[in-house]
């Protein structure tokens, strides 16, 4: 990854940071579908990204929003996870051939059909983890479960159409 | 030896994936539990002036609204004036401590909340150098809001009613029965009366208010309405639904008040050895 892509990534990974404290925070579809769109600055990273670099970002990302929600550590909670279990998936859903050296898993780079194997299960585990956390011993599992199934599809949702209405170009992102 | 360190070094997504999740729940139950505080919190100054910018751009569409209840405001307490005119002379001469007040209010406004979560907080325009300290009650004039928790030089940042965690002191107005205010997290419109026995007769519109017995809140300020009362599972306690007053989702101005005695307070249950958490 080279100096320039760095810092595109960086103007990006601001740019959701600010939509999502400032627009998606006070979002709640029906009170149960949130949306977390800044997980796909994690979900977007170039696919032979090391996994301990995805940790780290997904971490200090997580952090930053939760200084915002007030929420302590939920969402580096989730986020951390997410970054575990994404090269896990991305090796369970590769294509065959496997993929090429630096592709970002993107609904332009992969296709619908891929994207959506991809982002949902994404989405709604880091939701799984989000709500179990935020809800521990409160609500029933059903509750976290509702939650999740309803968040993960708004943030998938708007995840394919962020990137359908404004990244027209094949490569880079910005 | 090596052979170990090999097995390590193999392992160390995993490992760094477990220490980084242990470090996020410890801060999540650190930020939790009533006295810890979270390190990083929307009072830092430059996220309570984002959040500070966006609120100021938000709250210029409702400035109508706003001034509506105001006005009404100001006009319920004139009247309260000219009720208590008459005994300003008891009132204002301090010899009987029993019109001694022992509250300051001071306004403030809330730049950033949640509401959707099952521990919402709030952010507040106003910290320790306009003289806000941890403790502090929360409420506006539709009613409680919430506790002020942290607080920065010019930020502080409120426990929300809406949060699973906090309880308040409350009494059903018609027959004075105290119990507990504590949100479920569930509907952000509801919260749960707790401890109320079960022969206590209450029905569903009666008001609950404030008890003054937390000394965060002066008696009386309004919490809600009761919306549902049914016999609980747990055989001696009602299960007592209150609808809030306040309207969480449009919360702006709020009122901040302390009390002054507080400190005596504590002092005094500290030496009878009764643990009270506000």
């Amino acid at each position: 990854m080279n100096i320039r892509n760095l810092l595109s990534y960086l103007a990006w990974g601001i740019i959701l940071v600010f939509l999502q404290v400032l627009l998606f925070k006070n979002l709640a579809l029906f009170g149960v579908g949130l949306c977390f769109l800044y997980i796909i600055l994690i979900l977007h990273l170039p696919i032979n990204t090391s996994p301990i670099s995805l940790l780290i970002i997904s971490f200090g990302l997580g952090l930053v929003v939760d200084i915002f929600y007030d929420t302590g550590g939920i969402h580096a909670a989730g986020t951390t996870f997410l970054g575990f279990i994404r090269p896990l998936w991305l090796r369970a859903i590769s294509p065959t051939g496997g993929y090429d050296e630096d592709t970002e898993p993107t609904l332009q780079e992969m296709g619908t059909g891929w994207y959506l194997t991809y982002i949902l299960p994404m989405t709604f585990f880091f939701c799984l983890i989000f709500f179990t956390v935020d809800q521990w011993g409160t609500l029933g599992f059903l509750n976290i479960l509702n939650k999740s199934f309803f968040s993960s599809i708004l943030t998938a949702l708007l995840a394919i159409l962020v990137q359908a209405l404004f990244f027209k170009r094949r490569r880079g992102i910005l | 030896m090596l052979r170990i360190l090999e097995f390590l070094y193999r392992l160390r997504a995993l490992l760094l994936f477990v220490f980084l999740e242990i470090i996020a729940i410890w801060m999540v139950v650190r930020n939790n539990s009533p006295q810890g505080a979270a390190f990083f919190n929307s009072s830092m100054a430059l996220t309570g002036s984002l959040l500070k910018t966006q609120a100021d751009i938000v709250g210029f569409f409702n400035l109508a609204e706003e001034n509506q209840d105001l006005a009404s405001q100001n006009a319920s307490l004139l009247q309260q004036i000219t009720l208590l005119a008459p005994y300003d002379s008891i009132s204002g001469d301090g010899l009987d401590s029993t019109f001694r007040n022992s509250y300051m209010v001071q306004s403030a406004r809330v730049v950033g909340q949640t509401l959707r979560l099952s521990q919402n907080h709030l952010t507040i325009n106003k910290g320790s150098n306009q003289g806000v300290k941890e403790g502090m009650g929360i409420f506006n004039q539709e009613g409680v809001v919430g506790r002020v928790k942290t607080v920065s030089n010019n930020y502080s940042v409120g426990i929300s009613l809406l949060n699973t965690g906090l309880l308040v002191s409350s009494k059903i107005k018609s027959s004075d029965v105290f119990g507990s205010i504590n949100w479920d997290g569930e509907n952000p419109l509801e919260a749960k009366m707790l401890y109320i026995p079960r022969h206590v007769l209450a029905n569903p519109g009666d008001t609950v208010v404030t008890s003054g017995f937390n000394a965060i809140f002066p008696e009386g300020i309004l919490i809600g309405t009761i919306s549902e009362v049914a016999p609980a599972t747990d055989q001696n306690y009602l299960n007592i639904t209150v609808k809030l007053s306040a309207d969480f989702s449009k919360l702006n101005h709020v009122y901040l008040i302390e009390n002054t005695e507080l400190s005596e307070l504590d002092s005094l249950y500290q030496k009878a050895e009764i643990s009270d958490e506000y």
